[in-house]
């Protein structure tokens, strides 16, 4: 195992801080993957910056042994990005919800996506504001009754990865708070992507939203619920993987290995690195009862990424420069003596 | 005719480039050797409606060898391309001054337009000034004709037609004026060959007709002797904050939002890659002055620039530097307001929001620029103790600073003084994240990176000893007063305030910022008569120079001028409450003019 030649152990990435997060709360499980992947990735603790804004998800890196800063409402997209032109060497990670990054952070979240600076953002999704006490949030689903919402929230709610893809996001994975294993793996092909990488994760609130992605992450029925995407790899699911996708006509459909037909060489290959988007958007759109809801790095595409872009023009200017230090720029050009 | 000093003033429709013809002008004296202020006034629209008086744009440029401390009250030579900038400006002229008009565009259309009730060209009711019509539309078309230009970019020609003229009439070469089309017309020749021959064109009718009679010739500057450049405060400010990235020895970082009149810094500072400075145009205010903060945690030279509107947004952002004691810059380039304002207009009204614009106990540093090239140390002090107190500072600019211009003599970054940023690069078991220095009570700035010094920051309240988040009631007070004691001993980092004029004396006069040439110039021509006057224009704002209540003492009266309703005055109320302050002020978006403070005063010395 690699895990031998880690610089730490996953516990190891944990701070001395106690975790303050109600007993239950998804975000434990999300800690320990970070923990995990932090480790199969070898990250040194001080070159490592996470970044988070405001809201439960948003205590994280108080409690983790690295560089943290637990910034203002909606705003560590922006915080992190300085970070980042700053100091390209870091590895930033922004830790935020669906309140702080879709709602008071809407505009600095496709931003940030639009210019593919290279950081990985963690968006922990449970369809509601859990510090301010439960009031609907920019993912909750139509019709939810919520303490700002008593009759049900008449708002048409985001879908995180068609947010991603139509601000020209490269990098879009879905994971269920519930899967360690599939989380930490996501966060490490986060890391190595190039660009912003943003990965959802279906966060369970125990106290505001309990169960709210219970039907999708539930042990019980996950088979049937969940498509595991991995790109090069068919696009099967159900209880015994016999379950799949294809094309028919300009729609998905699931089709069944065995019925009418349909065999293996039926079913779609996942191409995460396809520019196009129209399966991606596809497969992010899938939901129940009909489809499965895709999780895994859906989109993972090269791009030009902006803080290399930033840093080569430095760099030129620098190499072309008709200047080296301040004194040569202030005397140059039309300058007049006075005797 | 010799002069000590002249001044001149441009007007024509927002379009016809006289801001364009102002600053070459402006560049043409400076290189001569003159003293120079300058004062651009134009409309907040691109193209205001043509021929009107809502559409004048203006630039004033005071220029000689002594006396230059403002753009000046009224001007010697009033250009004026149409009769709406005549309108416009009439009401301020010197008597027996001279007026340059284009006569081409005294049509009966432009006269109505402009307002006026019969052609002022004929109705004798210029009878009093020396009135210079040329015919210059149609004789620019005529010297560019040869060309073959279309007609709108030959008539785009006049205000160069218009700046041979003056240069002739105040004795100046053309050759600056020349080399500098070649420059910025390389890629487009015929354009630059026809501003040329325009120019040429201008100067040589000034030259041969005898329509201008007499020629001025303005003296160069008694200035100290040095190199100079001409410079607008935007620019210098721009490379203050670039000489002190270099002398700190770190990377300057620029996190901003375009928004008049304070863009120029931005797109000055992102001329200079070669510099190493990094420019991260913002989606919007509170993103460019986040990814400020973001850059001063990664140890950057961070710095946002912003005006009044964009300063509201930064609010809470400002409060987060404060709670986590970050270094960095937030420079205002005030305007008119509140809300959007007069985007176009300066004013000195964002005092109180600098100064306590802010949810809870948020102390802060407050500098203020007082003259366009001073901007440049005004920039440099500010991150200068922003790096050595670990503290935002706010530096408070006006647009009459940012877009006016005036000779700079140029210093060397050997000359600055050292910049010595609290970096701790090396771990160290005893350190904590808020650990205090004893004197400043600043703490270290440890950087992502530093191997064995992990640790978290955030806006949340902390406690005083490990920097862990903490609530305790009895540790918030306590830090609260750490913050501000924090900022209160800057005073010890900081030069004494000084004054101009007589110890004891019966009146001191105080402003603060850009108002400072205009008001000493005031105070210069009353002490000139021996009038029992002093000045002081204070640049720390907050804390305030230590000595500032030994000074208030010495005098019997105590006058504070400002451009808003009286927020300096108010807060030498609350921070100096022992002194009586009388006050002045102009809320018009402009600044105040010598006549009118030399009014004052001698009413206020009047008296008794």
């Amino acid at each position: 195992m690699e895990t031998l030649q880690c610089l730490y152990k996953p516990k190891e990435y944990a701070s001395d801080q106690e975790v303050k997060w109600c007993p239950g709360c998804g975000d434990y499980a999300i800690i320990n993957a970070v923990q995990r992947a932090f480790s199969e990735l070898n990250l040194k603790k001080e070159d490592t910056a996470i970044i988070s804004g405001i809201g439960c998800s948003s205590r994280f890196p108080y409690y983790m042994d690295t560089f943290g800063f637990h910034t203002i409402h909606g705003r560590p997209a922006v915080i992190a990005s300085g970070v980042k032109l700053a100091n390209p060497e870091l590895s930033v990670w922004i830790v935020s919800g669906d309140g702080d990054s879709l709602a008071i952070g809407g505009n600095h979240f496709i931003h940030l996506v639009r210019r593919n600076i290279n950081v990985n953002l963690l968006l922990f999704n449970n369809e509601i504001y859990g510090l301010t006490k439960g009031q609907h949030s920019p993912t909750t689903k139509q019709g939810v009754h919520t303490k700002s919402a008593p009759f049900g929230t008449i708002e048409n709610p985001f879908n995180v990865g068609e947010l991603v893809l139509g601000s020209q996001g490269q990098f879009y994975a879905r994971v269920p708070d519930t899967d360690v294993k599939l989380m930490a793996s996501v966060f490490i092909e986060a890391e190595k992507h190039k660009g912003t990488s943003v990965v959802e994760i279906l966060q369970n609130c125990v106290i505001f939203n309990d169960d709210t992605h219970a039907s999708i992450t539930a042990k019980e029925n996950k088979a049937n619920t969940q498509l595991i995407l991995e790109h090069g790899k068919p696009m099967l699911f159900g209880e015994n993987n016999n379950k799949g996708l294809r094309l028919n006509g300009l729609d998905l459909q699931v089709v069944t290995i065995g019925e009418n037909g349909i065999t293996e060489q039926d079913i779609l290959i996942h191409d995460a690195h396809s520019k196009s988007t129209v399966l991606h958007n596809m497969l992010i759109q899938m939901k129940l009862p009909d489809f499965p809801v895709a999780m895994g790095v859906i989109r993972n595409v090269e791009s030009s990424v902006y803080d290399e872009e930033f840093h080569r023009q430095i760099t030129e200017g620098k190499k072309e420069g008709k200047y080296k230090t301040v004194d040569d720029l202030f005397f140059s050009g039309n300058t007049f003596e006075v005797n | 005719m010799i002069v000590e000093s002249a001044v001149i003033k441009f007007a024509g429709d927002s379009g016809d480039g006289m801001q364009l013809v102002g600053t070459l002008f402006t560049e043409n004296v400076a290189l001569m050797g003159n003293a120079i202020a300058t004062f651009p006034d134009f409309p907040s629209e691109i193209r205001a409606p043509q021929g009107t008086v809502a559409g004048v744009s203006g630039f004033q440029i005071h220029f000689g060898s002594s006396g230059v401390h403002s753009p000046g009250d009224a001007p010697d030579v009033l250009v004026a391309m149409n009769p709406a900038a005549l309108k416009a400006n009439i009401h301020n002229l010197k008597a027996n001054c001279m007026i340059l008009v284009d006569s081409d565009s005294f049509g009966k259309r432009d006269i109505d337009k402009a307002g006026f009730e019969s052609n002022p060209l004929e109705d004798d009711s210029l009878s009093g000034y020396k009135v210079v019509a040329a015919p210059i539309t149609s004789l620019t078309k005529a010297a560019v004709s040869e060309l073959g230009l279309d007609n709108k970019s030959a008539d785009r020609c006049k205000n160069m037609f218009t700046l041979g003229m003056v240069l002739w009439l105040f004795n100046e070469p053309i050759e600056y004026t020349i080399q500098y089309f070649d420059q910025k017309f390389k890629k487009k020749p015929l354009i630059g060959e026809a501003n040329k021959k325009a120019l040429n064109a201008g100067y040589n009718y000034a030259l041969t007709t005898e329509i201008i009679k007499s020629a001025y010739q303005v003296l160069p500057a008694k200035n100290t002797p040095g190199t100079y450049r001409n410079m607008t405060g935007n620019q210098s400010a721009a490379w203050g904050f670039m000489a002190a990235a270099e002398k700190a020895a770190k990377p300057l970082f620029l996190g901003s939002y375009p928004i008049t009149p304070a863009t120029d810094i931005m797109q000055e500072l992102a001329k200079h890659k070669w510099s190493g400075a990094r420019v991260f145009q913002a989606e919007d205010e509170i993103a460019g002055i986040c990814s400020a903060i973001g850059a001063a945690f990664a140890g950057n030279i961070a710095v946002t620039t912003t005006s009044g509107p964009g300063m509201a947004l930064k609010t809470e952002a400002i409060g987060l530097a404060i709670m986590t004691e970050l270094p960095i810059v937030i420079v205002d380039v005030q305007r008119g307001g509140p809300s959007t304002g007069l985007p176009t207009k300066t004013e000195q009204s964002d005092l109180m929001q600098a100064v306590w614009g802010r949810n809870g106990e948020s102390p802060i540093v407050v500098l203020s620029a007082s003259r366009p090239s001073d901007c440049f140390d005004w920039a440099y002090e500010a991150v200068r103790i922003a790096v050595e107190h670990m503290t935002p500072v706010i530096l408070l600019t006006e647009s009459y600073l940012g877009n006016g211009a005036e000779p700079w003599k140029i210093k060397r970054l050997a000359e600055m003084p050292a910049i010595t940023p609290r970096t701790l690069n090396q771990a160290d078991s005893l350190w904590k994240p808020y650990s205090r220095d004893l004197d400043k009570l600043a703490r270290s700035w440890v950087v992502p990176g530093t191997a064995g010094m992990q640790h978290r920051i955030g806006g949340l309240e902390k406690d005083e000893c490990t920097g862990c988040v903490s609530h305790n009631p009895l540790n918030h007070e306590k830090m609260v007063h750490i913050r501000k004691e924090k900022i209160q001993r800057i005073a010890n980092y900081i030069p004494l305030q000084k004054y101009k004029g007589k110890d004891a004396n019966d009146l001191l006069v105080v402003c603060w910022g850009g108002q400072f040439g205009i008001v000493l110039g005031a105070v210069m021509e009353l002490q000139e008569e021996n009038k029992n006057i002093a000045f002081t224009n204070f640049n720390y704002i907050n804390p305030l120079p230590k000595n500032t209540e030994e000074i208030f003492a010495k005098f019997k009266r105590i006058i504070v001028f400002e451009l808003n309703t009286g927020q300096f005055a108010n807060y030498l109320r609350a921070v100096l409450p022992q002194f009586k302050y009388k006050q002045y002020n102009k809320i018009q978006g402009l600044p105040f003019t010598v006549k009118e403070l030399k009014t004052k005063f001698n009413q206020i010395l009047s008296e008794s």
